[in-house]
């Protein structure tokens, strides 16, 4: 029970057991909550951006404001063909209509990713994971922390031992857009998208100023997160694929070694 | 060492136990207040329950939204053909004079009606977006007569829980849940912004259900019955978009 409330070690608490204990290879790094909820995620979100590429070739125009159709002028169009014959896209010939289960998959994920993401948000508020690993240290709360941060970041600065054990500000910062930004976002266009739940919430799309907008947005914020995917596991991949992925698996990372 | 696992054990038997006798109450009650769809089974089953079961929650009564005149699309995008059958052509030589509306199944008095005496009952107008699951949308003025109107007229019988509806193209046919069919935005629409309903918008006579996608306002309606039992319409999924691997309930 207990290693559920302590996500992340202390830095500081680290070294000294790492030199304590040389023998006990392993150090604690996620909770297991952290880990289940991550991979449920990560699932879900793949079968939403392929089932959402499914749905928008269906239809790979967008609008703003209320409505929008073949009719009338789209804001954008992505130049790819399209599974239906009414679509204006230039190309002489329409792919496979795969929108029925698309649609399906893509709800039956979204419902999951929202239950899983708000036990991982009450888990996170309860526990103190977003205050102890996400939020910014004391020390941190300021531009000038940020803008060494990034000068870091863009110098391709190896982080010290202490830092490796913890997330960094520009981590920390990422995170919180992702969870607290990017999902709320996401999850708000898709449902103003809903003829019934706007039935039942209007403001939902008023103050979007429309579906078409909402559409445009949720296309927008979709490729936000999937460029977040792409430089995660990037990152991944440049701090260690094997370590990092363990450590989300089992919970535990290797010490000493691997920071040298 | 012993002392926790055991105490992991009883917590993690309780969670299991509560778990299980949680879901048994949800499926009864959700059989009870009618919150699972006709096609609840198949893997996509869970997210489908969900999607409808929340919209009884929370959307029952919600009236879709309504926008001013001004937001009338210029265009409403007719995206349907004429229906080919020598049927519809000659119905439409004809000027749909006659066009039939039959309502049978769980009523009192099963009715025939003309496009005419459906004009004569009381008309109503929303202005309301047909959205597509393809993702376009527009707004349009739909004129016609409320559905739960004409219901009233055939008198339902209680036991009636879905109204299942038929175009006069073949195999093409949907039903919605008997909140739906009574909800007061649900239309017999014979009319868009002032005109005939047009042919390439679902004309002469077409379901208009503005809280669900376009998919469920089907076009060229012929006929509407009454049961209390969706599973002895087609493969038993309550219309032919389950069976073409869409959603049948499609509020979302």
């Amino acid at each position: 029970m207990s290693r559920l409330d302590s996500p992340l070690v202390e830095p500081a608490a680290i070294a000294t057991s790492a030199l304590a204990t040389a023998a006990s290879a392993s150090i604690s790094r996620h909770s297991a909550l952290v880990r289940i909820t991550h991979w449920i995620i990560t699932l879900c979100f793949f079968a939403l951006l392929l089932t959402g590429i499914e749905i928008l070739i269906s239809h790979p125009r967008f609008y703003w404001g209320e409505t929008g159709n073949d009719l009338t002028k789209p804001l954008f169009q992505i130049p790819i063909p399209s599974s239906r014959n009414l679509v204006p896209t230039g190309y002489g010939y329409v792919l496979p209509d795969e929108n029925g289960w698309s649609r399906s998959l893509h709800f039956q994920a979204a419902w999951l990713t929202v239950l899983t993401g708000l036990l991982y948000v009450i888990f996170g508020l309860i526990s103190g994971h977003f205050r102890k690993n996400l939020f910014p240290k004391r020390a941190d709360r300021s531009w000038r922390a940020c803008w060494s941060a990034v000068l870091g970041h863009l110098r391709f600065k190896r982080p010290t031992e202490a830092e490796a054990w913890s997330y960094n500000l520009i981590q920390r910062l990422t995170y919180l857009v992702v969870i607290f930004v990017l999902f709320p976002l996401v999850i708000w266009t898709g449902l103003a998208m809903s003829p019934a739940f706007t039935a039942a919430f209007p403001s939902t799309v008023l103050l979007l100023g429309g579906r078409q907008t909402a559409r445009t947005l949720h296309f927008f914020v979709s490729i936000a997160l999937a460029l977040f995917l792409f430089v995660h596991v990037v990152m991944i991949f440049l701090a260690g694929f094997w370590s990092r992925t363990r450590a989300m698996i089992t919970g535990r990372a290797a010490a000493a070694k691997e920071l040298a | 060492m012993t002392g926790i696992s055991r105490r992991k054990l009883l917590w993690g038997g309780l969670a299991t136990t509560a778990g299980i006798a949680g879901l048994g109450v949800a499926a009864r009650l959700a059989q009870k207040y009618g919150l699972i769809p006709p096609d609840h089974g198949g893997i996509y089953g869970p997210g489908e329950t969900l999607n409808y079961a929340f919209q009884r929650l929370v959307a029952r009564h919600s009236l879709a939204v309504e926008y001013p005149r001004s937001q009338i699309s210029a265009r409403p995008f007719p995206n349907e053909m004429a229906p080919p059958s020598e049927a519809f052509k000659r119905l439409q030589a004809g000027g749909f004079a006659d066009w039939r509306l039959t309502i049978d199944g769980l009523v009192d008095r099963p009715a025939v009606f003309s496009l005419d005496q459906l004009r004569s009952y009381p008309r109503s107008s929303q202005i309301t977006e047909v959205a597509c699951e393809e993702g376009w949308s527009y707004v349009a003025e739909w004129t016609g007569v409320r559905l739960s109107h004409v219901l009233e007229i055939v008198g339902v019988q209680p036991q009636a829980k879905f109204l299942v509806y038929f175009s006069i193209e073949p195999d093409w046919w949907d039903s919605i849940d008997i909140d739906e069919a009574m909800h007061p935005q649900t239309f017999l629409t014979y009319a868009m912004n002032g005109n005939d309903l047009p042919v390439g918008n679902g004309g002469p006579l077409r379901l208009r259900v503005p809280r669900q996608l376009g998919y469920k306002s089907v076009k060229f309606i012929t006929h509407l019955t009454l049961t209390d039992d969706i599973k002895k319409f087609g493969k038993g999924l309550g219309s032919g978009a389950p069976e073409a691997g869409y959603a049948w309930y499609a509020g979302i």
